[in-house]
Parts: C-alpha cells; structure tokens; sequence
C-alpha cells in the first residue's frame, strides 16, 4: 500500500484556504444522522467533540477518567504559542511555521506545520471568547513570555497552568453540548478495540471501568484523540492513566504508526528520589527563561556536594560550569529541549551529577532575584539598597511568576528552592511519534482518525515548548471538524450502523477473551513489575541516546520480558467490576508490543535528528563535535510501519519529506 | 518507618464498607501518600487480595481525581495540596493512619476509596459554559482589554480543580465553593456577562437538585482546598444570585 499524504497543490500560504473551499460538505440537516466517536476528551478530544456537536454531528466521547476535565492535558503548564505578533517583535504565521519545523530537526511535514501555524492565532481568539482567563498587563492586553528554541515572544499563559485553563475551556464547550444532548459523554469507560466493517472504522469495543461491562458503539467515523505513550518508560511526566492502547489497536487493525523512537526528555524534572517512584513531576520550561544551568567545575567539589560537606550556595561563580551558556552562547539556557536533556546526561555521564544518584544538575534563580531585585530598588527609588532588601524585592518578582512551581518544589523535594538552587534532571514528557495520519488527520483505515499527540504530524522529531497545547486544540478546533466532512460527505445515506453484526462479534470475542484470560491466568507477579521491568530497557537502551548494540538488545529482551508477562502476570479480582489491575493489564501488554516496535524504528533510523540521538552519528570534529548529526540524504523521511502479526515483523513503509520553502540546514544554537 | 493503615473497603454501591486493617512496612519519607498507598497494593496483589481501589492519575496535583480522606481532612495533613502531593514526611513511625473515601450524600462511593462525582459534572453542564461556536473569525482577543485585577481574580477561582474536597469537609456537604468558582470565573469577565443571570440561577438549581448542602460560612472548604480558593467565590455567586432574582 502506497502512503498518500494528500497534501493539496499550490503555495503553502494558501494550500488550507483553497483546500476548505473545495473539499465536500454535509449540510446541516444531514449532519443530524450522523454519528461520530471521539475517543479521549483532552484538548483534541475535548474541542473536537464540541466542535462537531456544534456543527450538528451527533458525537459520543469517551474517557477513561471520571470526568473530561481530569484529561493529562489538564497539566500542561507553561503556555501556547500563536504567531499573533502582539509584542511587535517581528512574529508572522511563517516565522513560527519555521521555527517548528528547525525546531522538528527538519523531520515533519510542512503542509501540516504551516497550517498549524496559520490557524494559531484563531486559537487565542477562541479561548478568550470562552473565558480562559490568560495572564494580562496592566493596559488589559494580552501577555507574553518566551521560550525554548525561538527568538521571539510568543507564548500565551495563564500562570502556571495553561493546559489546565484551556482544558477546562474546552471542556466547558463540551458541557454546553452535553447539556443540548448533542454530545453523549462516556466517562469512566476505556476503548478497547476498533470494529471495521468493508475496511472502514465503524465503531468501538469499550468496557465500562465501573461495571466491567463490554458495550459496542456504532458511529459514521471514529476518531482517537488518546495522547502519547510516553507510559511505555515506566515513570514519565504523563499521568499514571496515560497509555497506548487505542493508538496501538488501531495499529493493529491496519492504522499505520510513525516514527515511535521521536520520544522528548524534558530537561526540567524533578529527579528521582528511589525505587518506589511512581512518575516525575515536571518544572516548566519557562522556568529556563530565569533560572541558570550549571554543575560544579571541579569533581572535588562534586563529591563534597554530594556527601553533604558542602553546600550548592558555596561554591563561587568561578568554580561553577553554567555548560549551556558555555557551550551554546546564542540560546544559552534557552536551547531547545533535546540539546538541553542531552547536555545535562553528558555532564552527569562525565560525573558531575549533584546528587546521591548521580543524575541531577542545578537550576539556579540567585542571579534573576539579584536582577529583579535591583530593577525593583532602581523604579521603587530605592537608593543603596542593603543586599538583602535587594534579595526581597527580586524574591516577591520571582514567586509572583513562578509561586506555584516553587511550592510543588518544594512540597516533593522538602528544600526552598528560593535558598538553594533546584535540583533537576530530564524525563520522558512527550511522544512525537504517533500513528500516521494524512492531511486529513485520517489514518491509513477509512474513517478512522486520530489527532493530537496521538499522531505524528507537526512536530517532527522534537517538539518545541508551548506547541503541544497549540496543534491539540488546532486539531480540534479547527482541522478536523473541516476536513472530516470531506469523508462523510459519503455517507449522509448510510443510515445508522447496526451494532448486531458479525464485524462486531468478532471484534467483541477478542476483548472478552483477553480479559478472560486475565482474570484466569493466576500468575505469580504483578502488573507493574513488569512495566518497571519494560520501562528499564526503554529508559537505559531506547533513552537519550541510543546505538545499534543497545537497541538489539532491546528488542530481545522486551520480547522476553512479554513473554514472561503472558505466562506469569497475575490479576486479582474479576472481570465484572471496577478492576483498576485489569486496566493496568491491558495496558502495559500493549506497551510491550510498542515498546519492541520503537527499538526496531530507533536502529532503523541511523542518523540523529531531534529528540533520537544515534550515537554512531554525532559530528566527529569542527565547532559542532558531539553535536548530533543529521543525515537528509538517506533520512528525510518519515518511518510508518504496517502491522504484520508481531512487532519486529512490522514493515516500513516511507513518506519522503519533501522541504520547498525551507532550506534543510544543521540546526545550530551555538 | 512502618505504620498501620485502616481503610475503607466496599466492593460495590450497593455493599455494605467497613474499615479494614493493614500493616506497611520500611516506608520511605520520600514516598507520596499514593506511592505508599502502591507499596499496599503490590503487597495485596503478591498474597492473591484485592488491592485497594482509590482514584488517582496525574500525580502532580492538578487534575483532581485523588479524593482520600486522611485522619479525617481532606488531602489529608498538609494544606494547598492534593493527596498525590502528600508526602510521608507529614507522619512518623509507628503512626496509624486512617483512610475514608469523601463522605456525601450527593458522592455516593463505587468501590473502596472511588466516589461517584458526576454531580459535579451535572452542575457545570447545567451553565458552567460561555456560549460561543467554534469559528475562525471570533474577534481578535485583544479587541477587548480585561483589566489585568479582574483577569487575575478569575484566574484564582478558574483553578478549581474540581475535586469535591470541599463538599467531603463541609459539615453540610455544601457545594457552594465548586459552584462559586464556576460562577465568578465568568462573572468576573466580560465575556460571562451575557449569560450571567442564566448561568447562576441554573447552575444553583442543579446544585440544589444533587443533595448538596448548604452554606453556613465555617470555612472549612477555603482551608481544605488544595488550590486555596476563596470563600469570597461563594459571597460574589450569593450577590450574583440575588442580582439575577431582581432583575
């Protein structure tokens, strides 16, 4: 089967306008026959569902959580990003179109990125209509802050917590549409498995968590808006509910899914403390726009930190290494987020890690509360401020931007960060891969579509700060909602889909007896031992930086440990009742096909690009030595494999990327 | 530190709960109360028993699904946090910690520690909303200044995390807090003024619908609440509501 992108012809600038004006429509009193499912209620979900309730589809969304507003988009914190030029500081649609695609390491398709970037700004307009109470100045204009990866300002915020107000804004549409009865709301209830019915998706299998009963759900078009599977590494950033297993159904009935190895380690997490962690908890990235990376200079001065002889506080600026200011004077702290993560392992890797287990380097706010202390003393005329009233009014400028950061800090860790510097180290926190997806949004199965970080489109292999929040609501909002008119343009006289079929028995038996054999199996180990067992090999084999002798061995022993998951896992409790250890069980087994799949990708792809870092590509010498080192020529393509009964026998299939209005260059932040 | 844990099970709604006791040993101060509360289950799923169902999913205290009553708080010992947010430091050695689902009529309990929270769910849909359609042609959101006071203050009750510890603290399992958030969120911004009327009358109504109680401002809801907000939500929803009535 050949890849059709079905990218329209024509300028890039008016590619998407053109494309709305022709592709088919279903006028408003057909639209009242149709059913969709929306799988997953986050910020793609979420606006998608209240979107095509508005347009008049009949929708039926499903979440796994007790209510839509709990989805893991809820935790985004720093912001999104819209080419609105509010700043004046020469933002447009094609500056941010390029930098999210320099941003992607050159490995996403431009269409989709520039339509991204051209429906931005609708973003911001549309939240503020809903009451998202974005952060303002005192002219009650919109404000900005900056990010990773750009040289502009053009992040919209509210506090810390962004994904969460936009979250509930999109929720609060959705709620307007429950009420009308044009969105039928499955809360608690989990998709376990697509039906397709003549090779188009149909409906749904989905159990009813508290129950535990198998329902069957007809509609017109499905579409999966189930996140990432960042989950597939044991601990990440995601919520413990995060996981494959729409996404990788789908794959398994004829989706195909790209490019799984593009993972991003966000370099700013709260480090492990022990063997019981349960996940990490994130520290924004806007945190980088204040606070200094650095390790000490010395590996004396290391172990004194370490054994508790010495104190962060006392080591002068000469015995620090601020090594991204060092080594990337341009961006300094403000590099995008792989270089970043990567710079942070390789100074933990030399030894310099500033913890008991060696995986941790400082964020610093000493040198911005000095800053913001002495601006305050300068506009408050404050003559010969004392050190520590300049240390106050810097303090009370910090908290008010990042208070409740500092406080979560502070709560994990039981230090003030606002005394000693943080303690930081990278996590897994986002999945660029995902399943393939067209123009459209439609995946390689009629009918079948999947938005948000479920699919792979827009960001390449790394994605940049506040951009997870921009393309799950431009989805939403406003890509889907077009383009799947197109499709059920052909369908206005099918009439309901009859949910007594043998395409639905079928579909039906396998979920009931996987289950069944669940329940049944009576092993002798734990769920999550075997996620921590799967989640080891990915973080030490399939991590930050990966070779060919790491990733074979990855394949194997991911096969072995499913294997062992088959015959020993054990499964207290019964089928017909809430039975979170069953979840979790359906889950991690299809992390442990996944998890297989992404180490096949990352030793195909032998170049390093974005978030992927092959250790047999990396810059031999030249002012770039060590850097990662892309290879165009053999690797300007996106990997989207075809499911063949048993992950290492999947086949590739490519979609060769082609760049007309950008010009492939190394990606240089130095 | 090794501690005893007596918790709340009930298979079904329809079961009849009890307390149960359990034993934790070599408990880490580092751990968060969810990860010793997974330290219990590994150690139930290992013997062949049920683990303890308890609602829980982000970890990082903002999605608001965890709702276990510790020693008789909300979130338990700590204040401005949510249970996942609780750390084991907060106890010592030898301590015995009891855990209780959120109590109220309108939270009627599913299974163990998970309660039914779909009230909540009910109350916003009945208002909780800004009537605007999706459409690339809104007007551009600067074409209307907020000032920056009035955006901070809907900001403050915008994050509500809607987890019901202040209806499960409440002596009258009042929902007035989780309502008034809402309420003022919108009545704060222009965009909300439109519907005001509409949204508080309804969205009180629902509210009274579901079982809650009432308010009679003890405070116990602000000091619980894991997000800090304030009981003035509940005096601004009260003038809302009066507002409404006589217009």
């Amino acid at each position: 089967m050949a890849l059709d992108s079905r990218v329209p012809k024509g300028p890039i600038k008016d590619k998407w306008t053109d494309y709305k004006n022709k592709i088919n429509l279903v006028n408003p009193a057909n639209k009242r026959h149709i059913d969709i499912i929306v799988v997953g209620t986050g910020l793609a979900g979420g606006s998608a569902a209240a979107t095509l309730a508005e347009l008049g589809y009949n929708v039926k969304a499903f979440a796994y959580q007790d209510s839509p507003r709990r989805a893991h988009s809820i935790a985004a914190q720093g912001g999104i990003n819209a080419a609105k030029n509010y700043q004046g500081d020469g933002d447009s649609t094609y500056r941010l179109f390029y930098d999210t695609v320099k941003g992607g390491d050159y490995r996403s398709r431009e269409a989709n990125v520039y339509r991204l970037a051209e429906v931005s700004a609708n973003i911001i307009d549309q939240c503020v209509a809903q009451g998202v109470p974005f952060a303002r100045d005192y002219g009650g204009l919109l404000d900005n802050r900056s990010f990773g990866g750009v040289l502009v300002s053009r992040t919209f915020y509210a506090k810390g917590q962004t994904g969460q107000q936009l979250l509930l804004g999109a929720y609060s549409a959705m709620n307007r549409q429950i009420a009308r009865g044009k969105i039928e709301m499955f809360n608690r209830h989990e998709m376990l498995d697509v039906v397709k019915i003549d090779g188009k998706a149909r409906g749904i299998i989905a159990r009813n968590l508290i129950t535990g009963e198998i329902e069957r759900h007809s509609a017109h078009a499905v579409v999966v808006a189930t996140g990432g599977y960042g989950n597939v590494y044991f601990l990440s950033t995601n919520a413990m509910g995060s996981n494959v297993t729409a996404a990788w159904k789908i794959h398994k009935k004829g989706a195909f899914f790209a490019n799984p190895c593009y993972t991003q380690i966000h370099p700013t997490c709260i480090p492990r403390s022990g063997d019981y962690q349960s996940k990490l908890t994130l520290m924004s990235e806007s945190l980088r726009n204040d606070g200094r990376i650095w390790v000490p200079k010395n590996i004396d001065d290391v172990k004194a930190i370490r054994d508790g002889s010495k104190k962060p506080t006392d080591l002068s600026e000469d015995e620090r290494d601020y090594y991204l200011e060092r080594r990337y004077p341009a961006f300094g702290n403000l590099v995008p987020r792989d270089v970043a993560s990567r710079a942070a392992k390789e100074r933990c890797d030399a030894g310099y890690g500033v913890n008991a287990t060696g995986e941790a380097v400082y964020l610093d706010f000493a040198a911005a509360i000095d800053r913001y202390g002495r601006e305050q003393a300068k506009i408050h005329n404050i003559a010969n401020a004392s050190d520590a009233k300049i240390y106050e009014l810097g303090q009370a400028i910090v908290e008010a931007k990042y208070g409740n950061l500092f406080q979560m800090y502070e709560k994990i860790v039981d230090q003030d960060p606002y005394k000693t510097p943080m303690m930081i180290y990278p996590a897994v926190h986002y999945t660029m891969g995902g399943v393939w997806v067209d123009y459209n949004l439609m995946t390689t199965v009629p009918g079948l579509y999947c938005i948000g970080e479920a699919n792979f489109s827009d960001h390449g292999a790394n994605r940049l700060g506040a951009s997870a929040l921009m393309q799950g609501l431009a989805d939403g909002y406003f890509v889907l909602p077009y383009t799947i008119g197109d499709y059920l343009a052909d369908d206005i006289r099918t009439g309901k889909i009859p949910t007594d079929t043998k395409e639905f028995d079928e579909v039906e038996k396998e979920v009931k007896d996987k289950i069944d054999f669940f329940v049944n199996n009576k092993g002798t180990k734990s769920v999550d031992y075997f996620h921590k067992k799967l989640g080891k090999v990915m973080w030490d084999k399939c991590g930050m930086s990966r070779n060919e002798k790491g990733l074979k061995e990855a394949m194997v022993e991911i096969k072995a440990i499913r294997e062992e998951f088959w015959k020993d896992v054990s499964v207290p409790g019964g089928s017909n009742e809430m039975n979170p250890e069953l979840e979790k069980a359906g889950r991690v087994a299809d992390f442990l096909e996944l998890g297989e799949l992404f180490a096949k990708d990352a030793l195909t792809r032998e170049e390093s690009c974005g978030g992927h870092f092959r250790e047999e590509s990396a810059e031999e010498d030249g002012p770039q030595k060590g850097e990662a080192k892309r290879n165009d020529k053999g690797f300007a393509f996106v990997s989207a494999w075809e499911y063949k009964g048993a992950p290492a026998d999947a086949v590739l299939h490519k979609e060769e990327l082609e760049f007309k209005d950008i010009e492939l260059k190394q990606r240089s932040y130095k | 530190m090794n501690l005893t844990l007596k918790i709340w099970r009930q298979k079904d709604a329809s079961a009849k709960g009890q307390m149960v006791d359990y034993k934790v040993n070599d408990i880490s101060e580092h751990m968060s109360f969810l990860e010793m509360m997974d330290v219990l289950n590994e150690q139930l799923v290992n013997t062949g028993e049920e683990p303890v169902a308890f609602d829980h999913d982000c970890r990082e205290g903002i999605c608001g699904m965890c709702s276990l009553y510790i020693n008789g708080e909300a979130h338990g010992p700590d204040r401005g946090i949510t249970t996942c947010q609780l750390h084991m430091r907060m106890f010592k050695d030898g301590d015995t910690i009891t855990i209780e689902p959120w109590r109220a009529a309108a939270f009627p309990v599913i299974k163990d520690l998970v309660v039914d929270r779909m009230a909540f769910e009910r109350i916003q849909q009945a208002g909780g909303y800004i009537s605007v359609n999706t459409s690339g042609n809104t007007q551009d959101a600067n074409s209307l200044p907020i000032s920056k006071h009035a955006a901070d203050e809907a900001m403050d009750a915008a994050t509500c995390i809607g987890c019901g510890a202040c209806v499960a603290t409440c002596k009258n399992s009042s929902a007035m807090l989780f309502v008034g958030a809402k309420v003022s969120q919108y009545a704060l911004l222009p965009q909300g003024q439109v519907e005001a009327a509409d949204r508080v009358q309804n969205m009180v109504a629902q509210m009274d619908l579901e079982g809650f109680g009432n308010c009679t401002n003890t405070g116990a809801c602000e000091v619980e609440c894991p997000k800090g907000i304030s009981l003035d939500n509940i005096a601004r929803m009260n003038r809302e509501l009066m507002k409404a009535a006589i217009k």
